[in-house]
């Protein structure tokens, strides 16, 4: 068989796709041929596809990175295995199919350094873990500064990093230049450069690889992903629930574990509890597939645009949310028209490159752009939402402390300053403008 | 782009509102009477319907005045819109996008 490069243009190489080559060549004789049959055969499916059982130890809400990492912690690091991971679509086909894969942990106050660090390092043995690659690369992030209150804010956030353990320096604009050569680092911009804060372990990974990996660790041990199935109410009993009412029936449970994302008041109204949570579209977008030529991560919160180029080759880049509340997956093209002028004009390079597709989801923002992890009024009902635009790079540290929080029905300390009632106590971790968060 | 109806000036570009959150939350009528909780309550949570929901929009690049708008959060059409100190309007009344 001969192979075809997919991508060229060459009508020499064109496959023949037309009925007549279909129904193979009647003038010599050749057998008709069934269309697909030289597809290579299926492989092995990475998790199961159960019907739900009756009754489970914990029930997770929601199949995407989080509820998939939680669960995979609960069997790995607590022997909870009798678990059910429910997912309302199809596996990790919300957030974390449509995010932009940014990992770093360059966050201001103690609290969040302490679980985007935790989280950090265990992506840097987190294909170990799996046994699957997930194409973590550590290629750094560069967080630019454009005014003097940039520069201050962002030096004071280096030396917080430092003092956490938290990889990170201050660059000059020449530096930067050296990080990112086609960052336009000159001074005749709308908005200058004048520098960057730079996290080199930063990186991307591969969302989707992430999802399956975990997936699979978790069907080996023994726990139930259930898709297409939808939670349409709790049955109560005084201060706990004892059943999750799907779209697949009534399953009994022992702990509920929420991890439902930009969803998450749909479910908290069931139970009649309320969440400071307003869910946005966060849209973001890739163009065509282009030579490697940006070899980190830029992000800039003063013209609301982070860059970064995939494995792949497509320049992947995101914006900030759409003002109003949405439940849509999907924005207005405008917020996309402001992305790509910044981008332009922080990449002149980029000014010819073509747009391929945009796409958006629905991100849980909270009053202090901080998540909301641990426990509910409801004594087996556990909480994890409000990780707003920047939930991915959670994903196996928030795993691991939820779980550990569910198992021990205590938080973890690590999860213990995001708690729900810190708007009560007004001990809020406000990282709104702090921790370099594009909101 | 949206065509958001000002109650005002009639249809306009959406780039030209700001948006304003949850409509018809009113100030404390006893705010020293407030227990911290309740107090959270009015500063930090709103409602995140999913579904038709009310809420206040800002025409800030128009005539700057506020005004409230029933939208569906899901398809992000506008239902009704209508100024403040106007009752909600019936979701039966409505159902005509602006």
């Amino acid at each position: 068989m001969t192979t075809v490069d997919a991508f060229s243009t060459d009508p020499a190489d064109a496959v023949p796709h037309t009925p007549a080559a279909a129904a193979g060549d009647r003038l010599n004789g050749t057998p008709p041929r069934t269309p697909g049959a030289e597809l290579p055969e299926h492989p092995d499916f990475l998790w199961e596809d159960p019907e739900p059982k009756k009754s489970y130890d914990v029930v997770v809400i929601g199949g995407g990175g989080h509820g998939l990492a939680t669960a995979h912690y609960l069997a790995k690091n607590h022997g909870i295995t009798n678990v059910a991971v429910l997912e309302k679509g199809w596996l990790a086909g919300g957030n974390t199919a449509r995010n932009t894969t940014l990992i770093r942990s360059n966050y201001l106050w103690d609290e969040s350094a302490a679980i985007y660090e935790h989280s950090l390092k265990l992506w840097e043995g987190l294909e170990d873990d799996l046994g699957y690659p997930i194409l973590f690369s550590q290629r750094g992030v560069l967080n630019l500064a454009h005014t003097l209150q940039d520069v201050r804010d962002s030096v004071r956030r280096v030396e917080a990093n430092v003092l956490n353990g938290v990889d990170a320096e201050w660059l000059e604009p020449d530096e930067v230049r050296k990080v990112c050569p086609i960052v336009n680092t000159s001074t005749d911009i709308r908005y200058p450069v004048l520098g960057a804060t730079y996290q080199p372990r930063a990186g991307i990974a591969k969302h989707d690889y992430v999802a399956w990996g975990f997936a699979r660790r978790v069907n080996e041990a023994g726990i139930d992903i259930i898709q297409d199935c939808e939670v349409t109410g709790f049955v109560r009993d005084g201060n706990r629930v004892t059943g999750v009412r799907t779209t697949r029936g009534d399953i009994a449970c022992g702990k509920v574990a929420l991890a439902a994302a930009g969803s998450t008041s749909v479910l908290t109204d069931m139970l009649g509890l309320r969440v400071p949570i307003q869910s946005h579209p966060l849209q973001a977008l890739v163009s065509e597939l282009l030579e490697p030529v940006h070899p980190t991560i830029v992000m800039s919160n003063a013209v609301h645009v982070y860059v970064s180029q995939a494995h792949k080759g497509e320049l992947v880049m995101g914006a900030g949310v759409d003002a109003y509340n949405g439940y849509g997956q999907r924005g207005a093209f405008h917020i996309i028209e402001r992305q790509m002028a910044a981008a332009v004009e922080l990449f002149p390079v980029f000014a010819r490159a073509h747009l391929l597709r945009t796409w958006g989801g629905i991100v849980d923002t909270t009053p202090d752009a901080s998540p909301i992890v641990g426990r509910t009024p409801y004594d087996n009902v556990f909480l994890n939402c409000g990780w707003g635009t920047g939930g991915f790079k959670a994903t196996p540290g928030v795993g691991w402390v939820f779980a550990d929080t569910i198992a021990n029905d205590d938080p973890h300390p690590y999860a213990a300053p995001f708690s729900l009632d810190r708007f009560v106590t007004g001990r809020l971790v406000d990282e709104h403008g702090a921790a370099a968060v594009a909101h | 782009m949206q065509m958001i109806r000002c109650p005002w000036c009639g249809p306009r570009e959406e780039v030209e509102f700001h948006y304003g959150g949850q409509a018809h939350v009113p100030y404390p009528a006893e705010p020293a009477a407030l227990s911290d909780e309740e107090w959270a309550h009015y500063v930090f949570f709103r409602d995140n319907t999913r579904g038709v929901f009310a809420e206040r929009w800002a025409h800030s690049a128009g005539c700057r005045r506020w005004f409230n708008a029933l939208r569906d959060t899901v398809s992000y059409r506008f239902l009704a819109v209508y100024r403040p100190g106007e009752a909600r309007p019936a979701l039966d009344q409505v159902g005509a996008s602006s």
